[in-house]
């Protein structure tokens, strides 16, 4: 489904250019497949000009649209003792913050990779990454479980990864195509 | 003993593609844009649905029409995205493939000698497919400045009393043309006046770009109960190797595909039918997703032609763009043949199509990005090399 968003653009050259709603839809989509494809690519595939294309992914940068980029690492091949794990937390809401106060709390702490507020069972879910086993569980034991929101944790460390952020870290081999056929 | 082949099979000639093909397999390293068919592997959840039926132990034969649940999908799905209706019961057959399903109709269709039209440059079935059904082809060139659209007086001027059929692909195999519904008006004008059959192999017809909806003959007044409506799952599902293709037709028409149908291949395979109704069903995003990204490279692959000084439309359907190479003052086969042996790029010469595809070769952009932006550089060096 392609938004609504459209805007105009400033280039460089001071020119004012009308950005249709889906070109932003197709350069996120780009930025998402591989934010590091060259922008004069994207300008190509997109049959808009390299300034537009830059232009408009300042513009979603400076908006607070494109929060960053990352490289996502297969954890087989790097760093391999390092060890992540998925906790689910039961906290008490306040009454006047309800649950974003105490989110944004446990949030802040640097082992914590995401933090989501969930339906279900739970409250929140959180993803955490630790040195070693020893650290994530201090991390459990002396961080999150002594706040006084928290009522209850379970944690689930990752065995294997085989899918993330749609990247596969197993690939199957590319299937044989005939190479010239009508 | 010599055994002697049938002459009108042994008087067909061997397709371009296939010559063509033979010298590239001995090659490695080579960057193809030789290929008809998506490089996308059929989306998961129509590869799943199709496991699941074999687990549940669907590997049988099915109705000679076809699984009924299939026929009901195509049904809703023609009526859906070209506003046709089909009776699953009669008028719907299931083939192995559009290309079973064209010669079904033209085997129901011709008795020997009867004439058939399609436009040229075209894809390379057709004209041996209506030799075999003992037909007599005759080509009507369509031209570069009318987009390779098909003209309504070049149509008018190729019927002849002999004239039963009009074979149409659009978008078309190789040059990416397609046709607006006015045009559509005065070739469908011309049909009914000649009573003429037209088979119309719309195989291409979801991936139609800018957001433009397909139009097709089949709509016109009076057409629908002279027009073989022929489509499958192979381009816009990727789903080339299951061979799913189907036919819509009046019911008396059906009748007599059917029983050639019946006795030379029986059914379709299941395995494809379970799979094609998942992809009709739900198939929807998926189809769109791909389209996308063909679109994409269309615009990439059209730029980069033109920049390096061969001219070339871009295509408003199909997978294929179709540049002119006229300026290199080489001929279609010697720019394919060297393009290939100097700088390892696939391309099909224009002439595999027809003589009328002469000064053009056909490349496809349903390659991965990567490959086709190297191929883009290896081209620019060889056609600057020529000048």
């Amino acid at each position: 489904m392609e938004s609504t968003y459209s805007d105009f653009l400033r280039l460089p050259s001071g020119d004012w250019v009308f950005m249709m709603a889906g070109h932003m839809d197709a350069i996120i989509d780009l930025l998402q497949q591989n934010a590091l494809m060259p922008r004069a690519d994207m300008a190509r595939l997109l049959d808009m000009e390299l300034e537009e294309v830059e232009s408009a992914i300042a513009k979603l940068e400076a908006e607070g649209i494109v929060l960053g980029y990352q490289a996502i690492i297969n954890r087989e091949k790097w760093d391999t003792e390092k060890v992540t794990a998925i906790i689910e937390v039961k906290i008490t809401p306040e009454r006047d913050g309800g649950f974003d106060r105490i989110a944004a709390r446990i949030a802040k702490f640097e082992e914590v990779q995401s933090c989501y507020l969930v339906s279900g069972g739970y409250d929140l879910l959180i993803i955490v990454e630790a040195a070693n086993l020893r650290n994530a569980a201090a991390f459990v034991a002396q961080k999150l479980s002594t706040i006084d929101a928290v009522q209850a944790t379970a944690t689930h460390f990752r065995l294997k990864t085989y899918k993330e952020n749609g990247a596969f870290h197993q690939f199957d081999s590319a299937p044989e195509r005939l190479s010239v056929s009508p | 003993m010599s055994i002697r082949i049938a002459d009108h099979v042994r008087d067909i000639p061997r397709s371009g593609i296939r010559d063509f093909f033979e010298i590239v397999q001995t090659m490695d390293d080579v960057i193809s844009l030789g290929i008809g068919e998506p490089d996308f592997a059929t989306p998961w959840h129509i590869r799943e649905a199709a496991i699941y039926a074999l687990e549940k132990g669907r590997t049988g034969y099915t109705s000679n029409l076809g699984l009924p649940r299939l026929r009901r999908s195509i049904s809703d799905y023609v009526r859906k995205k070209f506003g046709l209706r089909y009776d699953p019961l009669a008028e719907i057959l299931v083939s192995v493939g559009v290309s079973e399903a064209i010669d079904l109709a033209l085997r129901a269709l011709l008795n020997p000698g009867d004439e058939v039209l399609y436009h040229e440059p075209c894809y390379v079935s057709y004209a041996p497919s209506i030799t075999l059904a003992r037909g007599v082809p005759r080509a009507i060139e369509t031209k570069a400045e009318d987009g390779f659209s098909l003209r309504a007086d070049a149509l008018e001027k190729a019927i002849t009393p002999r004239t039963k059929v009009l074979m149409l692909n659009f978008p078309t195999n190789p040059t990416g043309a397609t046709m607006t519904a006015a045009q559509w008006e005065e070739i469908a004008a011309i049909c009914v006046r000649h009573d003429v059959v037209v088979l119309t192999d719309e195989i291409y017809s979801e991936l139609t770009f800018e957001g433009g909806t397909h139009s097709t003959i089949a709509t016109c007044p009076g057409m629908q109960e002279r027009t073989v409506f022929l489509h499958g799952l192979s381009k816009a599902f990727a789903m080339t190797g299951w061979r799913i293709g189907y036919a819509c037709a009046p019911a008396p028409l059906i009748e007599a595909m059917m029983k050639i149908h019946q006795y030379a291949i029986l059914c379709a395979p299941i395995m494809g039918q379970d799979a094609a109704i998942e992809a009709l069903e739900r198939g929807d995003e998926s189809v769109a997703s791909m389209r996308r990204e063909y679109e994409r490279r269309r615009n990439f692959i059209t730029r980069a032609l033109n920049d390096m000084g061969l001219e070339c439309l871009k295509p408003k359907g199909s997978f294929y763009v179709f540049p002119k190479i006229t300026s290199t003052g080489l001929t279609s086969r010697e720019f394919s043949m060297q393009l290939l042996q100097e700088h390892k790029v696939a391309v099909v010469p224009g002439t595999a199509f027809g003589p009328s595809g002469e000064g053009h070769v056909r490349c496809s952009f349903a390659t991965g990005l990567d490959q086709i932006k190297v191929a883009m550089e290896r081209m620019a060096v060889f056609v600057g090399g020529l000048r």
